[in-house]
């Protein structure tokens, strides 16, 4: 059987409309390195219903893939590298600072 | 220019505090996402990769210095202290908080601005020619009847739910500035025993099937117009296919029926529509039309200007590269770059805004221009202030003098912003610009444009690029095609793929490989990178792009 690759759950808030990622014990963090790491399908499917239905609060909830390092999740694909980081081209966004939502 | 009526300023109220409501049911949780959705859409509203994004119409790419400076304000007031400028004459914000966008469209709505239709299956912004009102090659204004075409398209009850967005463009001119063959009308004013009417043109567009508008009427008379743009955009709305995004919009419309059913299908629907028209249409445009009159322009000796061209290199080069001909022999155009080597194309800081308008104000009677190109435009300066308008130009760092050289490049704000961008079109802009603006290259390359979308939808006009670039995501990483001798100018035509795509990191040589080749290939500074192309055929570009293929078939 094909291993399962792990994900974090992702999405954007709802006031500010930036990326936020689903915790252990339920927040929402701007850090990726924060978010929990999903290892089983069924919990990922459990923990997406439970984002999607914050919708006061999240906006387009989905699983993001990831892989495990020593620093945390990392991002297997670039789209969600740049989610993670913010624009290339000025320093805005997350590079500006983090803080929890 | 075109002043509110109470009417418009009535509507546009009621508008925004809809909206303002939609936001604050959306906030509390009374509204879902899905439901949100398409209402936000409907008033520019976009949610991106890292923020929300309004997008503000800028109809017919026309401003006054009392907007302008408003626009800086939503610039510092809501977002991050700068916007950016699009390919369809729109200016969007990056960073707006969901709280705040029901503030801002009340701020833009105090000087006429708003952000209606920029987004959906609507008609969206109509753009125009962006020398229009002042252009020395110009038939007529193409503004008032934009006028017309904007005022009639929002709110149309009939056209909120089309198939797919639909895009209007006009230009007066021959000289197609508008890229009237890629939208889905384009409107060219033209002449026939001297009486006024319309070229119309159906089913253009880029984007996933890029392809050439055709013209379903040549000669349209000018009363005609409203009617006839009804009749064409309520037969594709029954007839667009519904069932499939990638096949919704209007080209496909045309392509998969042929153009002579969609022209009798249009005919037939324009009897009943022309008599139900009664002219109401054409007494509004008569009353729009004055509001567009030429301003009593200021006869200046144009002394100035020749000492200044004639002693100062800097401003000569910039003349040379950013000004147009104007009606007034002793006026011009200024095109003022938004292209700065190693800048975000399209982007200005509130701070430069303030200063155009201020020039706007002091030089250029109150006028400023949007371009699809991305860059600002003083329409009517008289030769003798544009020493001064240089002068406080350098100042902001506006003085860029590469209009329409390989360094004014359009770009889409790709993966850096965009949702839907499959890779980055900022940094290879960027990286293109420095790149040959350090060569010293560009003069001598002469006019060459570089249009650079970051996904297939074509937001950075790549089809019609002399040198267009793509960026997909190929297994994982960003790649970029390229495609060679398209236009976007009256002769349109969409540009050839060369071939396999790049790597991000080898695509700077491969742009600098296909350069040097039309550099060497020329046959005088005249010929520029099209000529050359079109000449000479993709084959030696191919070779310049792909040497390894080259050796291995001379091997």
């Amino acid at each position: 059987m094909r291993r399962f690759t792990p994900k974090v759950v992702t999405a954007n808030a709802l006031l500010e409309g930036d990326v936020i990622y689903l915790t252990a014990d339920d927040r929402w963090s701007r850090r990726l390195e924060e978010a929990e790491v999903i290892e089983d399908e069924a919990i990922g499917q459990l923990r997406l219903l439970d984002a999607q239905r914050q919708v006061d609060r999240v906006v387009g909830a989905y699983l993001a893939d990831v892989t495990a390092s020593a620093d945390g999740p990392q991002p297997v694909h670039f789209r969600e590298d740049f989610r993670r980081k913010g624009p290339s081209n000025y320093a805005h966004g997350k590079q500006e600072g983090a803080a929890n939502v | 220019m075109y002043k509110y009526t109470e009417f418009d300023t009535a509507f546009l109220a009621e508008r925004n505090a809809q909206f303002r409501a939609q936001v604050e049911r959306r906030i509390d949780g009374s509204l879902t996402e899905d439901e949100f959705k398409p209402l936000r859409l409907m008033n520019g509203l976009y949610l991106q990769l890292h923020a929300y994004m309004l997008r503000v119409a800028i109809p017919y790419g026309t401003l006054n210095s009392a907007q302008m400076r408003q626009l800086a304000l939503l610039a510092v007031k809501w977002d991050k202290g700068y916007g950016h400028f699009t390919t369809r004459q729109n200016i969007q914000y990056n960073w707006p908080l969901l709280r705040d966008v029901p503030d801002m469209l009340d701020a833009l709505a105090e000087v006429g601005l708003h952000a209606i239709q920029t987004s959906g299956n609507t008609i969206r912004n109509v753009t125009a020619d962006h020398f229009a009102g002042a252009a020395a090659d110009e038939l007529a204004d193409p503004r008032p009847v934009a006028e017309l075409i904007r005022q009639w398209s929002t709110d149309h009850p009939e056209f909120q739910f089309l198939p797919r967005k639909f895009k209007i463009a006009v230009t007066g001119s021959p000289n197609d500035r508008a890229v009237t063959r890629a939208h889905d009308i384009g409107l060219r004013m033209v002449e026939r025993d001297g009486e006024t009417g319309y070229e119309v043109i159906v089913g253009g567009g880029l984007g996933r099937t890029p392809m050439i508008g055709q013209v379903i009427r040549e000669f349209l008379p000018r009363g005609d117009l409203l009617p006839y743009l009804e009749a064409i955009v309520s037969v594709y709305n029954l007839l667009g296919r519904r069932d499939n995004k990638y096949k919704a919009r209007i080209k496909i419309t045309v392509h998969e029926n042929g153009i002579e059913t969609i022209r009798d299908l249009v005919e037939t629907r324009f009897e009943t529509l022309k008599t139900a028209f009664n002219g109401a249409d054409q007494a509004l445009l008569a009353q729009i039309e004055p509001q567009f009159a030429a301003p009593d322009f200021v006869a200046k000796d144009t002394a100035p200007y020749d000492r200044a061209y004639a002693t100062d290199p800097v401003f000569r080069a910039w003349a040379d590269t950013n000004l147009t001909a104007h009606r007034q022999a002793d006026h011009a155009i200024v095109s003022i770059s938004l292209k700065a080597h190693g800048a975000t194309p399209g982007d200005a800081t509130a701070d430069q805004m303030r200063l155009m308008a201020d020039l706007a104000a002091k030089y250029a009677y109150d006028e400023l221009r949007i371009s699809h190109e991305q860059n600002v435009i003083l329409p009517h300066v008289a030769r003798a202030d544009l020493p001064a308008v240089h002068a406080a130009l350098k100042t902001a760092g506006l003085a860029t003098a590469n209009i329409g050289l390989i360094s004014d490049i359009i770009a889409c704000p790709g993966m850096d912003y965009c949702a839907l961008a499959t890779a980055r079109s900022i940094p290879i802009a960027q990286e293109i610009a420095t790149h040959f603006d350090a060569l010293k290259l560009e003069h001598d390359i002469g006019p060459l444009k570089i249009k650079i979308s970051g996904c297939i939808n074509a937001c950075g006009h790549h089809h019609v690029g002399h040198i267009g670039i793509l960026g997909l995501d190929r297994a994982g990483v960003e790649n970029y095609q390229i495609t060679l001798g398209g236009d976007g100018t009256e002769d349109a035509v969409i540009g050839e793929r060369a071939g396999p795509g790049f790597a991000a990191e080898d695509l700077l040589p491969a742009i600098e490989r296909l350069v040097r080749a039309y550099l060497e290939l020329r046959e005088g500074r005249d010929e520029t990178f099209l000529d050359a192309y079109r000449r000479l055929g993709v084959a030696p570009f191919k070779a310049a792009l792909y040497p390894e293929a080259r050796d291995r078939h001379a091997a």
